[in-house]
């Protein structure tokens, strides 16, 4: 692939660009002619009962020291496996490398095919030479093993050094990606981290060395936004001050806007596109890269349009989303909802979790209200209390002007059918023993809404409804792919004719085209069906699709509320400010650096019985937008 | 971890007077009358009243069974029928015999399933972990006094290395150490095997290897302390089967313990002697589930911190 970069030596790399001595790191797009690591031809296959099974085709990439290369894929399109591979950690996993040379320049300087060294010199590679940090930091961290061992383990086994000192650089280390009080952090265990704390151990584990190779597989796909932008800025911060060469591998756009030199699109375990960051943004090649960026959402793609807009699709116009009903009583009033938990120590109450405190919402027929929001901020909770799958302390949820807090089990079970769910993860929400026609008709039946062979007609009606078809109520769930399973609980959530549909995240697992697609058909649904859906999601962009009115929730409360237009174009809570400002925008030249972000975390809605937080009643600042000008608990 | 331990200490409370209530009303639930039974065969009806109002059983079964706990609180057991001996005495003799017996067994197939399933894991796939599971498979399915015959029959027997039977010297303790403990060791090592295979698809088994770590230090280090945290659970509950095996291993190798006190008593219908044995296999079941709770908490420090 020509790339006309201007070729800077190392020696002009250390002394920056124009030889003047001041760093030239205002240009991203430095380039070197000696490639850290230089893959080609590169064939990965994992055995199976079928034989063995390609995965990864023929791939060349390359990366220099200094430069990030960012990797995109959807699922399964082959991109962690090629990070596994440089490492050579796929052995370990099943599969292996069926061709090709991964060329790596270890640090004397001499070029190694990792592809013929031993697992013994690999194992010595992995750590001074490469490092990795992973998705899931909770999962990627030894649970029995406190912190502080764990990052001094590498350091004791490849510098030689003692325990003692190796933890205490390890200290340093932690001061050095920023966590608050690094000596005591080291002595505590992962599930007493918060997920940003615990993704800044990894990388603190693997810098450790002060690897020249640092490959991240989605490091922060499992964090919040505002922690994802501090988790990002590190990384960045880290990568110039070792002048690594780092990998990054994504599926969001935004992300890869954010942080990449240059892109590589993979498809199917296939190189589909490659090239400099701002030329793919600006002219993707391929009509996959097309595909993918279009279906991102971008934040403040819509602007000042008022209604909700669904994502372009080929050969149709989008049609804003007037669905919303004033001329009837809203679907559903929520006045001052509570629900705490208290937490147990020493036999008797000593703090209470303020889930969701004094929340007032109301949402019409055939409106979406989106409720947004970090980890523990309530939002699922406050869901959850609607529909009485969590006991409410307080408040009353008025449902078609009904008060349901105070209903006897058969009303209750009325109340299920009005309402309806839709979780995050379809997987884990179809019985895997079911076939799908069983799981939709079971709402039907439960309700008996329908008897006979009415109820298989009406599955099928269902399957339609959702973009799927009638044969698909005879699979089972691990049958089908994300996106369709996904469907088929919309369709289960629409058997029993609700007239408000809570989606918890329901889209955040879904690849980014396939969540284009069901963001779409939710649309089109309330569309033609006018059903109300309360959004739940922590996805700024999506929420701006999809919503008619926005909610967002701080430690348990609503800090903000109001029209999407309003609240998206003019934030009124500095924490709406804050969340806005740390989505990252899929456009390479837009990226700004020089914003300082806070390093601060979301407290804990933890309090102690004599300390409950101060509730006030919101403060209108414009039509039907309201605003918390009291003080929630921590920065605001 | 303080809390921790108050929790299990007062879980124990219910379950331990569930127990007795069981044993105590063992004997009223069983057909014949028990007074009839201590009066003895000849006894007249005056007899057999005197005895009655002697042992309390003319009372509301409430009163009887608050005599009844709090006679076993105080150790008094009552006497054997077979014997006259006080049950507390007969316990007494054969407690260590069966403690130290289930000890030797326990320890040993905990090492030994532990260490097979280890080697089973790591090797998953190959002829050391196909040979151990058909010798662990083969462990669980073969009958325990079969096995201690045979093993009889080889050593004792036929080598005359170990003897028949006994409880002597520590050569005795070889043969029904290892007839009692093979059942456990086999299921330990199955068990042990899922656990490490389980715990080495984990995210962290990965981190470790990403970070240069010798393979014997994932296996030992960042392996198999995870994969203990539910074979500990297990060695509690496989502790019961141990109780329950001793009556047979006892029997086969006639071995002075309470596992055959229990297969004697039984069949002399000697109600007290029963009655004590089931409480005290109780207890001491829940007492080493206490115990394993706590060297849980040890390996998991999410429970000792909570």
């Amino acid at each position: 692939m020509p790339q006309d970069k201007s070729v800077v030596s190392p020696a002009q790399r250390e002394a920056g660009h124009d030889g003047t001595g001041e760093i030239g790191f205002t240009s991203e797009t430095m380039v070197q002619t000696e490639k850290l690591l230089d893959v080609t031809g590169l064939s990965v296959a994992f055995a199976t009962d079928r034989g063995a099974a390609t995965v990864v085709r023929e791939l060349d990439l390359h990366v220099a020291e200094g430069e990030t290369l960012a990797i995109v894929g959807e699922s399964g399109s082959g991109k962690s496996v090629t990070a596994l591979s440089v490492t050579r950690l796929i052995d370990h996993t099943g599969g292996h490398i069926s061709g090709g040379r991964i060329l790596f320049t270890d640090r004397s300087g001499r070029q190694r095919d990792l592809v013929a060294e031993s697992q013994e010199a690999m194992r010595q590679l992995r750590g001074p030479e490469m490092a990795m940090v992973f998705q899931e930091p909770m999962s990627s961290l030894n649970p029995v093993l406190r912190v502080g061992d764990q990052i001094a383990e590498a350091i004791m086994l490849h510098q030689g050094l003692g325990q003692a000192a190796a933890l205490a650089e390890a200290q340093r280390l932690l001061e050095h990606v920023r966590i608050p009080e690094a000596r005591q952090q080291l002595q505590r265990y992962p599930f007493q981290l918060s997920g940003g704390m615990r993704q800044r151990v990894m990388i603190a584990m693997a810098l450790s060395c002060r690897p020249r190779l640092l490959i991240a597989d989605e490091p922060t796909t499992a964090l919040d936004v505002t922690v994802q932008a501090q988790v990002l800025r590190l990384l960045r911060s880290l990568q110039r001050e070792y002048g690594m060469g780092l990998i990054f591998i994504t599926h969001d756009m935004g992300v890869v806007a954010e942080m990449a030199d240059r892109v590589l699109v993979m498809r199917d375990g296939v190189k589909v596109e490659e090239g400099d960051a701002v030329r793919v943004f600006d002219a993707p090649q391929h009509p996959y890269t097309r595909t993918l960026l279009n279906a991102v959402p971008v934040l403040g793609s819509l602007g000042d349009a008022t209604l909700p807009l669904p994502f372009p699709e080929a050969g149709r116009a989008a049609e804003p989303q007037a669905t919303v009903r004033t001329d009837i009583p809203p679907v559903l009033e929520v006045a001052k909802l509570t629900t705490r938990f208290e937490v147990r120590r020493r036999f008797r109450a000593a703090h209470r979790i303020h889930a969701v405190e004094q929340v007032s919402l109301r949402v019409r027929h055939g409106e979406t209200l989106a409720l947004v929001g970090e980890s523990g901020c309530g939002k699922s909770t406050t869901g959850r209390s609607i529909i009485r799958l969590e006991r409410p302390e307080a408040g009353e949820i008025r449902l078609n002007a009904v008060d349901v807090t105070r209903l006897d089990r058969e009303r209750e079970e009325q109340l299920r059918r009005r309402v309806q769910y839709v979780f995050q993860d379809p997987l884990a929400s179809l019985d895997p023993r079911l076939t799908i026609g069983f799981s939709i008709a079971e709402p039907i039946r439960t309700h008996r809404l329908l008897r006979g062979e009415a109820v298989e007609r009406r599955v099928h009606e269902l399957l339609r409804l959702v973009g799927l078809l009638p044969e698909h109520a005879r699979r089972y769930p691990h049958e089908l792919s994300g996106g369709q399973r996904q469907r088929c609980c919309i369709a289960r959530a629409l058997a029993s004719e609700p007239s408000l549909i809570i989606a918890d995240e329901a889209v955040a697992a879904l690849d980014v085209s396939i969540r284009a697609q069901v963001v779409n058909l939710l649309m089109a649904l309330q569309a033609r069906l006018g059903v109300a859906y309360l959004f739940i999601s922590h996805d700024m962009a999506v929420v701006e699709r999809v919503s008619h009115r926005v909610a967002v929730m701080y430690l348990g409360q609503i800090v903000e509320i109001g029209p999407r237009q309003a609240v998206f174009r003019d934030p009124q809570h500095p924490y709406t400010r804050r969340l806005l400002a740390a989505v990252p925008i899929p456009d390479p030249r837009r990226r700004d650096h020089s914003i300082e972000l806070d390093d601060s975390e979301v407290p804990s809605p933890l309090r102690r019985l004599d300390d409950p937080p101060i509730v006030a009643p919101l403060v209108q600042v414009g039509e039907d937008h309201f605003v918390a000008r009291h003080r929630v608990g921590g920065l605001y | 971890m303080i809390d921790y331990l108050i929790r299990r200490l007062v879980g124990t409370i219910p379950v331990l007077l569930a127990v007795s209530l069981f044993v105590f009303l063992f004997v009223h639930l069983l057909p014949g009358d028990p007074a009839r039974l201590v009066a003895g065969p000849d006894a007249t009806p005056q007899d057999i009243a005197a005895v009655r109002a002697d042992m309390g059983l003319d009372r509301p079964l409430v009163v009887q069974y608050l005599r009844y706990l709090g006679q076993t609180v105080q150790f008094q057991l009552g006497r054997s029928i077979k014997t006259h001996q006080t049950v507390a005495e007969l316990i007494g003799e054969r407690f260590m015999p069966t403690l130290l017996l289930t000890v030797f067994a326990m320890v040993w197939s905990v090492i030994g399933g532990v260490a097979v399933g280890v080697l089973s894991g790591v090797k998953r796939g190959r002829w050391q972990d196909q040979l151990a599971m058909v010798l662990a498979i083969s462990g669980i399915s073969f009958p325990g006094f079969w096995l201690g015959l045979l093993l009889i029959d080889l050593f004792s027997v036929r080598l005359g290395w170990l003897p028949t039977g006994g409880y002597e010297s520590w050569q005795s303790f070889v043969l029904p150490a290892f007839t009692l403990g093979t059942g456990v060791a086999a299921v330990m090592a199955r068990f042990t095997r899922s656990a490490f295979v389980e715990i080495t698809a984990e995210d962290y088994v990965r981190t470790a290897r990403a970070k240069g770590v010798p393979e014997r230090l994932v296996v030992w280090k960042h392996t198999l302390r995870n994969a203990l945290i539910p074979v500990i659970t297990l060695t509690g509950l496989q502790f019961g089967f141990l109780l329950g095996g001793a009556i047979v291993v006892e029997t086969v190798f006639a071995w002075p313990g309470l596992g055959r006190l229990l297969v004697d008593s039984v069949s002399y219908r000697d109600y007290p002697v029963i009655q004590a044995e089931i409480l005290l296999f109780s207890f001491e079941f829940v007492l080493i589930n206490l115990i394993v709770d706590l060297l849980y908490a040890v390996v998991n420090p999410e429970i000792r911190l909570r």
